[in-house]
């Protein structure tokens, strides 16, 4: 599995587990459903204490994860870890059309840092820049009247594709160009 | 085990004409637009041709009437069990589903006889920026029929408000702020008040928001002099979309409180962790929306975070009161697993467990790899078909149960594990192909997606023919549905007074 990948795999099984442990305590409940307790004022005291360490259980674990997530965030400049590469990074214009891409440049070389100024002539669309297995591996929206700054640097070469990722009509699903990342 | 008396032989009340109109209109718009939603799946999947411009028109009808028939069905379940605390205006109720019924006419007109396909998010300028695919009639004609629905859910909402500060004086009071800042006397208002109020609330400062960039664009469409900023619109309109989607969910989530506690005969009350829940989901669901705008770089930072953080947070009370309370009241409670109870149960654990792919794709730095693609509907299909769908399912069930001893036939159950079935394999097949990068709303797919969808299409086949006998057996059922009788099965071990 490519690094780039990680965070899919991530979310999908995070996604997964949790569900799961959902499921199970679903499950369990209504397993345990006979029996009738008569008395439910002892069962509430019992569960609100449970639910107090589940609620302290959810702070604990979600709370570092959500502030560790904050971390790196494809905002900041620093987000392309080709930054710390002595030379500028590579600028290409890209601005969405309906329905097409125009770059100014589409040769980039790997691990040159690469910021792509997006932006939209008309309709808002998404800059989806697609890897060699066709996988997204970097996003940004393309708005009219506004330039995002998306920054990324290509570690593998070849073809990638750039896919529009906000639906904007009758050929959303065709709008595609492509770039060519080559070793340096 | 000791035989108790049941708490209470309140004959639960029946249905009003208002409120059967408003689910029989649901049951019918739900069950075409599913099959719209499958014919788009089929596509997808290449097993059958229609080409892009048919695609997108399904896709189009298939959000927007999808969005307004779960405000119907939510709105039936708030209204139907609300109005035994305060006094509801029926000629309301039945302004806004004539309003609604306008506001579909006019859509479907739009779409069918004008070509109109912008997506139900009419995102800001696309409506106007076709490409000459639709004109700016059709696109006029789609944005004022959502315009008049969404002034029929503002009566509906406004009518709400008048007779719950009619009764209890205040939003806060009805919120059960007195209770939750100060002591707790016992008397708060019961669940069903607590959440009408949240979603009377959200609603009209979401349906007036989403109103209000509606009307700008209407006369951008003719006026272009008078020029809108296309990310301010777009904040407009995710804001409007997410409070109106999530209010279907807080709406129909009345149904379990009113129902589940008459199945187990133990209360769900308005206590103060109940009550801080609805405080914080009330602010939670308004200022969560940035978390549809994480790929606009150039919103306002702090705002981003702001959508990334109560993402998170927003999980707390979906799962440790609401879903965790619905569990406590059935532990060792002797249930007796009808459809109604079935259904409302499973709701919940669809609403929690669509909940964990939600959060996670709020996360910014999944999103940035997530976003837009069929992760998206994974999730949210997840609550509405798992969650907010199936509590409607159980609210019919619960009006056409013939009698309080009644059992489900054999096709009930096999519908109920179909539908529970059916529904999970159709969200998995969502999620995993978003974990393979599949690009949202794309009417043609890449050869290596195709089984993805065609999986989905299977499951879906599954669980709309789930769905179809769920509301054949409602159709059925109407003149118990619109009866005054108890209905509630009472647990193993409680005997009826």
């Amino acid at each position: 599995m490519k690094g780039e990948h990680i965070m899919q795999e991530i979310a999908w099984q995070a996604s997964l587990i949790l569900m799961a442990l959902v499921a199970l305590g679903f499950a369990f409940v209504a397993i345990n459903s006979g029996g009738r307790y008569e008395d439910y004022a002892p069962l509430q005291k019992r569960a609100y204490r449970l639910r107090l360490a589940l609620f302290w259980g959810v702070v604990l674990v979600f709370g570092p994860t959500m502030i560790y997530t904050l971390v790196n965030l494809p905002y900041d400049a620093a987000h392309a870890r080709g930054v710390r590469d002595a030379r500028p990074a590579q600028v290409i214009q890209a601005t969405g059309h309906l329905w097409y891409w125009e770059l100014s440049e589409t040769e980039i070389a790997t691990g040159h840092p690469v910021e792509f100024r997006v932006t939209s002539a008309d309709v808002n669309h998404g800059f989806g820049i697609y890897d060699t297995n066709m996988k997204l591996v970097a996003q940004v929206q393309a708005m009219p009247g506004y330039i995002n700054t998306l920054r990324h640097t290509f570690d593998e070469a070849g073809t990638y594709k750039i896919m529009c990722l906000e639906y904007c009509g009758t050929v959303h699903h065709a709008m595609v160009a492509e770039l060519t990342v080559a070793g340096r | 085990m000791t035989k108790t008396t049941c708490m209470t032989t309140t004959p639960d009340r029946g249905a009003e004409t208002g409120v059967v109109a408003y689910l029989l209109t649901a049951a019918a718009v739900v069950l075409l637009m599913m099959v719209f939603g499958l014919l788009m799946r089929l596509e997808q999947a290449q097993l059958i041709e229609m080409g892009p411009q048919p695609f997108y028109k399904l896709m189009t009808l298939h959000g927007a009437g999808m969005v307004g028939i779960a405000g119907i069905a939510g709105a039936a379940v708030m209204w139907h069990f609300l109005r035994q605390y305060v006094a509801l205006s029926t000629g309301i109720l039945f302004a806004n589903l004539a309003l609604f019924l306008a506001g579909v006419v006019m859509i479907l007109t739009s779409v069918l006889l004008g070509d109109f396909h912008g997506a139900w998010t009419f995102l800001f300028p696309l409506p106007g920026s076709s490409m000459g695919m639709w004109s700016t009639q059709a696109a006029a004609l789609f944005m004022a029929g959502l315009l008049v629905i969404g002034v029929g859910f503002l009566l509906l909402h406004l009518d709400v408000a008048r007779a719950i500060i009619g009764r209890y004086g205040s939003f806060a009071r009805a919120l059960g702020w007195p209770q939750l800042f100060g002591h707790d006397d016992g008397k708060a208002p019961p669940p069903t008040v607590v959440a009408s109020t949240m979603v009377t609330i959200v609603n009209v400062i979401g349906l007036v928001v989403g109103a209000s960039i509606l009307a700008m664009m209407l006369v951008n469409l003719y006026v272009p002099a008078f020029r809108i900023d296309a990310l301010l619109a777009k904040g407009m309109i995710y804001f409007f979309g997410h409070v109106f989607i999530n209010a279907t969910i807080y709406m129909a989530v009345i149904g379990v409180y009113e129902i589940l506690p008459r199945y187990t005969q133990r209360p769900w009350k308005s206590n103060k962790v109940f009550l801080a829940s609805w405080t914080a989901s009330t602010l939670m669901v308004m200022f969560i929306f940035p978390h549809h705008l994480l790929m606009d770089f150039a919103f306002p930072k702090w705002m981003l975070i702001m959508g990334h953080i109560i993402g998170y947070m927003n999980t707390i009370p979906i799962l440790l009161v609401t879903g965790y309370g619905a569990l406590m009241l059935v532990y060792r409670s002797g249930i007796r697993w009808d459809m109604t109870a079935r259904l409302l149960f499973v709701s919940l654990f669809g609403w929690a467990a669509g909940a964990m792919p939600a959060f996670i794709d709020g996360t910014i730095s999944v999103n940035y790899v997530m976003h837009n693609t069929l992760w998206v509907p994974g999730h949210f299909h997840t609550y509405l078909l798992l969650g907010m769908l199936a509590m409607i399912f159980g609210f019919m069930y619960y009006l056409g149960k013939p009698a309080q001893d009644a059992t489900d036939g054999m096709l009930d159950r096999m519908a109920f594990w179909a539908y529970t079935t059916g529904t999970l394999g159709f969200v998995l097949s969502f999620l995993y192909a978003g974990k393979e990068s599949v690009a949202r709303r794309y009417a043609a797919h890449l050869p290596e997606w195709v089984p993805y969808d065609q999986a989905g299409a299977a499951f879906a086949v599954l669980l709309i023919s789930a769905a179809l006998w769920f509301m054949l057996r409602f159709f059925g059922r109407l003149s118990l549905a619109r009866r005054d009788h108890t209905r509630a099965s009472l647990p193993y071990g409680v005997v009826a007074a």
